[in-house]
């Protein structure tokens, strides 16, 4: 581990930073199942959900080849291009 | 009573601790391995323990690691030898050389100290121990051992060691925040994602390096240099050094950085409006004096260029301060339309040698061995003045004058902005070719050559900018063929000498807005401590 001393005024913290909330909900979102068991049955009922909550919004879902190991570039590729939000289930 | 050394604990080579105090008398001999007196002095401690081991305790703290093992077997050593890990007990007990032998009481003060092998030293200490415990002196072959024998540099002194101890140490010195960076995480990448950086890779500001940089200035790490607009940042030293760092300054720049920042923070200066005008302007910073060549500054060939460690970094490193500290960010508070490439840097050396005038910081009221730090805003440049033909001195400071014209726009006059304009050696060689010919005299000259009626400032069908068609009729036709010069003073037009001695090109940089309600070029001595 490398261990840096702060260049800044320090008013911010140095975590990185989650991407800013836009306060509405639109364009298409993606569900990622790792592939994780029962990840889907999680996944469906997010699906319904928002489908209910927020009508105007796409769903686009994808599906890890397998949760052991990272996602393959090309899906990652195509998860940017094809979405504006990414879910992904984690959990048993 | 000296003060007392500070406690230790530390594991012997048979796994047992050992704490100092030992609760009694002690004699403490540091050592490595791989040095020729420790190794001679080593049968002499051996002979101390047991002669003296019942009335004192015998520690040997030891600087190599595996190797403190050969090391006791090699003299068969029956006292406990102790791992100093990391040296940080060596550290602690400020050693320079070693064999380092302590003498020392219940307390922990110390009754007698000395270092390598001065024959006599180990006597007395041998006899005067002999005497204090009321025991028979150790049996030692004192001739044949050598009479002198210097020691070596304790192992903690090596730098990449004593780096890290020192940084380990400096609780109190270093009170920014610390940043753990996960070994998964790239620091460059980090510091990128973080926004610390100019859009060049930055050396990871580690308290290691940092307390180095802080070696540069007599300045306290916490000494407030300036407060740094436009979030009105408390830049400390320890601050400015954590930005040197990453700019790849030397610790020896640091004067001058602290000089350069402290000006640009005047109210003259105006480091909020430099930063934030969409017109682009950037501090050029000009050294005078001494420190130049102390610190390797270019002033030669390709001063305004690349190349240079002193001359990019403490203009980068004053850059960074300005973003990390003061906040001012390209897209936030910095404004300015189009940028330019002084911003990532722009700092060079006076060629004081190769000037036939007084320098830029005698000029200004400092004494020629003062090291002097001058700072102007400016908007462009360098720009380049090419004149290979001219012969004459008037001709030559008649083509500097025409090369000042593109001054914001070349047909406005009258402009109250600073150009700074930088000479090369081959100018001055024709400008004193027929004797002396002053600043002033170039000066004026520029004005003279750049002199045209105000009726040429109107705005036309070829360019709107200028004098208002309105104004124009208000003053009429006789008083619009009154002549104007580029400048509205002969102020306004600073002058340096810098460069190689092959060429005929001279250079200058563009202002902003001079005058209180822009900025206004302000010069600082260095100071060195």
């Amino acid at each position: 581990m490398t261990t840096i001393l702060d260049p800044t005024d320090e008013r911010k913290p140095v975590a990185r930073q989650i991407t800013a909330r836009t306060g509405t909900l639109s364009g298409t979102i993606g569900l990622l199942d790792i592939r994780k068991p029962r990840g889907n049955v999680l996944l469906d009922e997010l699906e319904r959900q928002l489908k209910a909550a927020a009508p105007g919004v796409a769903v686009k879902r994808f599906a890890k080849p397998t949760f052991t190991k990272p996602c393959p570039d090309d899906m990652r590729r195509d998860i940017a291009a094809e979405v504006d939000y990414l879910v992904e289930a984690l959990a048993d | 009573m000296t003060e007392a050394k500070p406690g230790f604990s530390l594991t012997s080579l048979a796994g047992r601790t050992h704490a100092f105090p030992t609760g009694g008398p002690s004699l403490v001999v540091f050592v490595k391995e791989d040095c020729e007196t420790c190794n001679t002095a080593a049968p002499v401690v051996e002979a101390f323990q047991r002669a003296y081991g019942q009335g004192l305790q015998v520690l040997m703290p030891a600087q190599s690691g595996e190797a403190n093992a050969v090391f006791a077997a090699r003299h068969g050593l029956t006292f406990p030898v102790l791992d100093d890990a990391g040296c940080k007990t060596s550290f602690d007990w400020d050693i320079e050389i070693v064999p380092s032998v302590f003498w020392l009481n219940a307390d922990g003060s110390v009754r007698q100290h000395f270092e390598g092998f001065v024959r006599a030293e180990w006597q007395a200490l041998s006899a005067d121990m002999a005497a204090d415990l009321d025991l028979p002196q150790a049996q030692v072959d004192w001739d044949s051992l050598p009479a002198w024998r210097p020691g070596c540099g304790s192992r903690h002194l090596y730098p990449e060691i004593f780096d890290r101890l020192r940084a380990a140490a400096s609780g109190e010195l270093l009170r920014a925040r610390r940043i753990d960076i996960a070994e998964a995480d790239d620091v460059i990448e980090f510091m990128f994602d973080q926004g610390f950086s100019d859009g060049l890779p930055l050396v990871p500001p580690t308290p290691e390096r940092v307390l180095k940089m802080l070696g540069g200035t007599h300045r306290a790490p916490q000494d407030l240099i300036a407060i740094v607009p436009p979030n009105m940042g408390e830049a400390t030293t320890e601050k400015v050094a954590i930005n040197a760092v990453m700019a790849g300054c030397k610790p020896e720049y640091m004067p001058v950085l602290i000089a350069a920042l402290e000006a640009v923070c005047t109210d003259a200066f105006n480091i909020h409006g430099v930063t934030a005008t969409t017109m682009g302007a950037a501090p050029v910073i000009v050294v005078n004096g001494p420190i130049r060549d102390r610190i390797g500054m270019n002033k030669g060939l390709g001063a305004l260029g690349s190349g240079n460690r002193a001359n990019a970094t403490i203009g980068r490193a004053l850059r960074l301060i300005v973003g990390n500290v003061g906040g001012g960010k390209p897209g936030g508070v910095e404004r300015s339309t189009l940028g330019n490439p002084m911003k990532y840097t722009m700092c060079f050396a006076e060629n004081e040698e190769r000037s036939p005038w007084p320098p830029l910081h005698v000029e200004r009221g400092f004494n020629k061995e003062d090291s002097v730090v001058t700072v102007f805003a400016m908007t462009g440049g360098p720009v380049h003045i090419v004149d290979q033909e001219s012969r004459e001195p008037s001709q030559v400071a008649g083509s500097i004058g025409l090369g000042l014209e593109s001054v914001f726009l070349p047909k406005l006059r009258n402009l109250p902005i600073d150009a700074l304009l930088v000479v090369c050696p081959e100018h001055i060689d024709t400008l004193m070719s027929q004797g002396p010919y002053t600043k002033a005299q170039l000066r004026a000259r520029i004005q003279e050559v750049t002199s045209r009626p105000l009726s040429e400032m109107v705005a036309n069908e070829v360019s709107g900018a200028g004098m208002s068609k309105a104004t124009a009729e208000k003053l009429g036709p006789d008083k619009l063929k009154a002549r104007a010069p580029k400048f509205a003073g002969d102020a306004y037009i600073h002058i340096v000498v810098a460069g190689s001695d092959a060429g005929k090109f001279s250079s200058a940089f563009h202002g902003w807005a001079t005058g209180e309600i822009g900025s206004q070029s302000v010069s600082r001595k260095i100071d060195l401590g």
